[in-house]
């Protein structure tokens, strides 16, 4: 496909799967519901799998232990299954399978085996899911040597990444965002290679990093800035680990300032090792301190104010950087 | 027991001897390099359980896949893993299968169908459960074989991966080896039910319950599995009961060991039984047996030899099967 299509990114990734089956015999979709007599996944996601695909898509009972195993298994045996882990809460429950084996395979049997599967799970908070439907955990991941973790933050972005994380022959963690799943945008339908990050838009005065619906929030607080006279820079991470530090570095030795952002929780999350890095590497360069931005050390509460001031938004990311422009 | 239930013939009896014979004296050699500190690793040793790998895998072949547990080098040499390559990895040697990297808790040798190896209860059987899915896609007959202990079978795992094999009809044999102790707890301290083997009725599969360390009856249950798996009929579970002659962890104190139990079980050695059983049946002669032990020391001492001998893994190794490509 070459024409570029507005798509939201639960159609993306749908089509993503649906040509990733077709090119390749041996992908496999598993998980609960996926199969389109459960409704194609409880987000419609993996709709018309089934009906396309037939035994290489398989609607699983709840079990996330099982369905990791299963695809780490079929994996060993020369398939590239996508397993979804419903919600990321939901990935507690089979730890054991993803950091014990799937991502330790390859380096325990000295590269004889490796798995390729794909794991595909949705959070964030937006819609009152509470605290055990709604955290972003990707720093669990990160901090595990053999597993990737992407999570896209645009339709276009969903495609590309699911396409090359199902093409990867490591297992990819592939974190998809709620609120963002309807938002529409042009889908070009071409693979995005991991471990490259995008300047989302180039600015001169200050970076901000971020990753999935933190993208967006730094766009929208790139347009505010924009007519303060503040010019931002936003680099979408795509892919968390491993991450693309060239990149990274590049823009914050631009403008000389940073802010790291992520929804998960600001303690110990991924910002840490970002903003660390930045620090060793252009300390002297740099005209303010690396910030960061991130999640309240609490679990996601349920009641909508509470929800709203869990996570950064827009106007915290403005804020931070007025405070690095000004520093 | 049937009286259809299917025999190992002479020649197979024998072959399932070698197979056990190999794994008794392996056991041995590795106590004792570990005991004169030229071996140092935690070792789980498989003695007292040999026959149930032996009288297993003459029913399997190279294409069909085996994961296993921390106690499970049984399990592997068994299904034919390279000595060689065995003591290098066990020495943590470069010429390891693994390259040093893996250890006795992760031996891994796909040519030969040996998949994973794990140090984590309970876990051989959602991988092999999706082993058995990638066989039945394939459409080769091929069977897959989930090893866990007693103890595994009260975890979660165990119910996830054999409701889903049941569910899918997948070709996978699940064989708890109940050597009657769950690291130090002995079986009827975790588990009400005498037979682990009435849990597959709740699964909707057959479940049968042997005597693991009889090589007939073993062998009659192994072989009714696989067939069942390979013509496409679905998974089963065996429970082989067995014990553990050297504790969970070499060089333990073993104060919870039931001592009645452990004199018992040590009289009934399946070894020297079912060695004393070849010559009265005139499957093979003191002198051939003799032959087969003195040939079978012989290989292992060769390989101790070049581990001994092998380099260690370069440090650059850390780098390297992170990720297909080699980390920065």
């Amino acid at each position: 496909m070459s024409e570029v299509k507005q798509l939201n990114v639960v159609q993306a990734i749908n089509q993503a799967l649906h040509d990733a089956m077709a090119a390749d015999p041996k992908v496999l979709v598993l998980g609960e519901e996926v199969g389109d007599k459960q409704e194609g996944g409880v987000m419609g996601v993996t709709k018309g799998l089934s009906t396309a695909f037939g035994e290489r898509v398989r609607s699983t009972p709840i079990s996330e232990q099982a369905i990791i195993g299963a695809a780490i298994g079929a994996s060993l045996g020369g398939y590239r299954p996508v397993a979804e882990i419903m919600l990321m809460n939901f990935i507690a429950v089979p730890m054991d399978m993803i950091t014990n084996h799937a991502a330790k395979l390859r380096f325990m049997s000295g590269g004889q085996t490796n798995v390729p599967i794909v794991i595909r799970t949705m959070t964030g908070v937006g819609f009152s899911t509470g605290g055990q439907h709604s955290d972003y955990l990707e720093a669990w991941f990160a901090h595990t040597a053999g597993i990737k973790v992407v999570a896209p933050s645009n339709p276009d972005d969903a495609y590309g990444l699911m396409r090359a994380a199902i093409e990867d022959d490591d297992p990819v963690l592939f974190i998809e965002n709620l609120p963002t799943y309807w938002t529409p945008g042009p889908v070009s339908f071409q693979k995005v290679k991991l471990g490259q990050a995008k300047v989302a838009l180039e600015g001169t005065d200050a970076t901000v990093v971020a990753h999935s619906r933190m993208v967006v929030e730094a766009l929208a607080a790139a347009k505010t800035l924009a007519t303060e006279g503040i010019s931002l820079e936003v680099v979408d991470l795509r892919t968390i680990s491993p991450w693309d530090r060239a990149t990274v570095l590049a823009s914050a030795a631009k403008t000389g300032r940073a802010v790291v952002v992520h929804e998960a929780v600001k303690q110990f999350g991924i910002g840490a090792e970002i903003a660390a890095v930045i620090g060793e590497e252009l300390w002297g360069k740099l005209k303010a301190p690396v910030q960061r931005l991130g999640g309240a050390f609490a679990p996601v509460p349920f009641s909508r104010p509470l929800e709203a001031a869990f996570a950064p938004t827009a106007a915290d990311i403005a804020a931070a950087v007025r405070k690095a422009v000004t520093a | 027991m049937t009286s259809n239930h299917p025999k190992p013939d002479a020649a197979t009896l024998l072959e399932i001897y070698k197979r056990a014979t190999l794994i008794k004296q392996n056991d041995e050699r590795i106590i004792k390099m570990m005991k004169a500190g030229k071996l140092v690793m935690p070792y789980y040793s498989p003695r007292g359980q040999e026959i149930i790998p032996s009288a297993i895998s003459v029913s399997l072949d190279d294409d069909d896949y085996i994961c296993t547990i921390y106690r499970g080098i049984h399990d592997m040499l068994a299904k034919g893993f390279p000595l060689g390559e065995m003591w290098a990895e066990l020495a943590g040697k470069v010429s390891g299968t693994c390259k040093g990297k893996g250890g006795p808790m992760h031996l891994t040798c796909p040519s030969k169908g040996m998949m994973v190896t794990t140090g984590i209860v309970g876990s051989s059987m959602p991988i092999a459960t999706g082993l058995g899915w990638a066989a039945k896609l394939d459409g080769k007959g091929r069977v897959s074989v989930a090893n866990f202990g007693d103890g595994a079978a009260n975890i979660g795992a165990f119910h996830e991966s054999l409701n889903l094999a049941a569910l899918w009809k997948l070709p996978v044999i699940f064989v708890c080896q109940n050597n009657q102790y769950a690291e130090h707890t002995r079986f009827a301290d975790s588990t009400l039910v005498d037979k682990l083997s009435t849990r597959a009725a709740g699964y909707g599969m057959p479940g049968v319950t042997v005597d693991g360390n009889d090589p007939d009856a073993m062998f009659g249950a192994a072989k009714i599995a696989i067939d069942r798996a390979r013509a496409g009929e679905g998974p089963t579970l065996i429970e082989a009961v067995t014990f553990r002659f050297n504790g969970h962890l070499l060089g333990e104190a073993g104060h919870y060991m039931d001592k009645e139990l452990y004199a018992a079980c040590q009289a009934k050695d399946p070894m020297p039984k079912l060695r004393a059983r070849l010559i009265a049946e005139g499957i093979a002669s003191e002198a051939d047996l003799a032959a087969t032990e003195a040939g079978i020391d012989a290989e292992i001492e060769k390989a101790v030899d070049a581990a001994m001998a092998a380099p260690f893994p370069d440090i650059v190794e850390l780098k390297r099967d992170v990720f297909a490509e080699e980390i920065a």
